[in-house]
């Protein structure tokens, strides 16, 4: 197992307001619009440098979506900002037919996003949201891993040409992607070859991912590890090529196991290559109030489910 | 410019034979709304805007329109054919397979003319604001003009982009609301009341204007007032009362138009009350 060390824990919600700054001194047409939570959205440094180019909007997410597609128009590279649950199920319409429908180039830039946004509870803790973006024609659907892939996924998705879907969210982790990294938009990124078993992780959970391979390693079981930052378009080739080697397969996933990555990954393998698969995901459920590490043991959707999801699915292949 | 009433009147003529042409030839579609607004599209083609009908998506330097209220898209794909953002020929493919011409708007497949796709109501109000601060960071001085339905007035989302504009002084844009008082289920009255729409549009901070939409000497007469009154630090709006089917007089006045097409007799009895100069697609 390759060795991840970190020297430093920050949210990917710095990340992405890292990157909005990055973005916006890039090009000028990078414009930022938010819906009342300024703080929470770290767009506080955009804002400063750019006040011309940010619009608040208040707690009116519909028209947040609508004005993003309509300053596209203009030329305008707009960057949406709310919580993911409003980014996404309280803006559904206006995001289909506004922005996906009509071919918009809007970054719907969603922070807070599952479990761990901890102590609100589950109006806010979104769980569907990867699945609700992903249906969409044209969508593309990005929830990087740290701090650093954010502001790398950020910086991308300016320069590319079509609706984005960005997800981050609210709690401190480790940093442990290169700071000088290149995001490509649909490249899965190898975070460790093995030959057993392939876990393929997106967002907080591959930190997680990385921690039970060194577990699995303690017990025998090499785990190759490939972090989905782009959950739509799915790297198939990456994914295809890992489970030809492996034969089984674990996804992992802040979500609802019902139409989240893992569910991109099993529709791949029905119509290519059929092999036991695994979900760590939340099981159908709302979430609850709690602190974000509580709940990602409670909802078994930390390392130890990922290692217990790895023994199951390898006793599955030897059957 | 001084706008030549007859030449208008004549085309907004034609566009209500495309109308009733289009529905009738698919059997489906919104011929309703779309008489009532006819003159108002006429108008703004014809007499308002400044637009090439050699489309280009972001229009810079151009007016810009948006169709809130999608489904009376056959007068806006009669205005647009006949203004030159495609061949009028095009209009026999309404509402069928294969067909840029949509049953609602859409930039999908490419149609001159759309910007953004409606039908879902309540959206073209926002997207317009958002295409007018473009502009305002583009220093373009040119306007933007919406049209949304009374009935559309029910969408929640509408209220938030009223609220949006006037605190953000978006002043280059000339919204207006086709006040039929009527929707699919009846008399919006009955339906859901919209109440006072002119003291809710002064009260949310914009500048309301209110016309006959089917006076083509007033409605022109209006567009030009509200043009004078742009950039002066609040978004316009016209409240504008029409027929519904007007033009036509067994659809006129009767929500029961909304959403229903002319069988053959009811064809030839509408063309027959249409008369104009220019041709038919």
């Amino acid at each position: 197992m390759k060795k991840y060390t970190f020297t430093e824990k920050k949210d990917t919600r710095s990340g992405f307001g890292a990157g909005l700054l990055a973005a916006g001194k890039k090009n000028k047409n990078v414009v930022a619009l938010c819906a009342d939570l300024v703080g929470s959205l770290k767009m506080e440094a955009f804002i400063k440098e750019f006040p011309e180019r940010f619009i608040q909007v208040g707690i009116s997410e519909a028209n947040m979506m609508g004005m993003a597609a309509g300053l596209t128009i203009g030329g305008k590279i707009p960057f949406t900002g709310t919580f993911a649950n409003f980014s996404t199920g309280r803006v559904y319409d206006q995001i289909r037919q506004s922005i996906a429908y009509s071919e918009k180039n809007v970054k719907i830039c969603a922070s807070h996003a599952g479990l761990t946004l901890g102590e609100d509870g589950a109006t806010h803790q979104i769980l569907e949201d990867i699945g609700m973006m992903k249906m969409l024609p044209g969508m593309t659907v990005i929830n990087p891993c740290d701090y650093n892939q954010t502001k790398a996924a950020t910086e991308a998705i300016a320069e590319f040409e079509g609706p984005v879907y960005l997800r981050f969210g609210r709690p401190v982790i480790p940093i442990f992607t290169d700071p000088d990294q290149e995001f490509i938009i649909g490249k899965a990124w190898m975070v460790n070859e093995g030959k057993d078993v392939s876990i393929f992780a997106t967002g907080h959970l591959v930190w997680e991912a990385i921690l039970a391979g060194e577990k699995l390693a303690e017990l025998g079981i090499d785990a190759e590890i490939i972090n989905i930052h782009t959950i739509k378009p799915l790297d198939e080739e990456a994914v295809l090529k890992s489970v030809a080697k492996t034969g089984c397969v674990v996804s992992a996933e802040e979500h609802n196991r019902i139409g989240g990555l893992g569910d991109s990954i099993a529709q791949l393998l029905v119509r290519n290559n059929p092999t036991p698969q695994e979900y760590v995901a939340v099981d159908d459920s709302f979430g609850e109030s709690g602190k974000p590490a509580e709940l990602m043991a409670k909802y078994h959707l930390d390392c130890d489910a990922i290692v217990a999801a790895v023994q199951k699915v390898i006793a599955r292949k030897k059957k | 410019m001084k706008p030549d009433i007859e030449k208008l009147t004549n085309i907004a003529t034609q566009v209500r034979r495309d109308i009733v042409r289009m529905v009738h030839q698919c059997q489906s579609g919104h011929p309703g709304g779309s008489l009532g607004c006819a003159d108002y599209f006429t108008a703004l083609y014809f007499h308002v805007l400044k637009h090439d009908s050699n489309f280009n998506m972001d229009g810079t330097g151009e007016d810009l329109f948006f169709l809130s209220n999608g489904h009376i898209s056959a007068a806006w794909y009669s205005v647009l054919a006949r203004s030159g953002y495609f061949d009028i020929k095009e209009l026999s493919t309404f509402r069928k397979i294969n067909s840029r011409v949509q049953g609602h708007p859409a930039t999908h497949d490419h149609l001159p003319g759309i910007r953004v796709a409606s039908g879902s109501l309540g959206q073209g109000l926002s997207v317009a604001i958002g295409a007018a601060l473009a502009k305002k960071l583009n220093n373009d001085d040119r306007l933007v003009y919406t049209l949304h339905g009374d009935g559309e007035l029910q969408e929640g989302q509408i209220w938030e982009a009223a609220l949006f504009a006037p605190h953000n002084k978006v002043d280059n844009l000339i919204s207006a609301i086709d006040v039929n008082g009527q929707q699919i289920d009846g008399p919006t009255d009955k339906v859901l009341s919209l109440g006072n729409l002119r003291a809710k549009w002064e009260a949310f901070g914009w500048d309301v204007l209110e016309t006959n939409g089917n006076d083509m000497v007033e409605l022109v007469a209006t567009f030009d007032l509200a043009k004078s009154r742009a950039f002066k630090g609040k978004p316009i709006m016209i409240l504008m009362h029409t027929n519904m089917g007007h033009g036509v007089d067994f659809m006129m006045g009767s929500h029961k138009w909304h959403g229903v097409a002319p069988n053959d007799e009811q064809l030839a009895e509408a063309l027959a009350q249409l008369t104009c100069s220019t041709q038919d697609y």
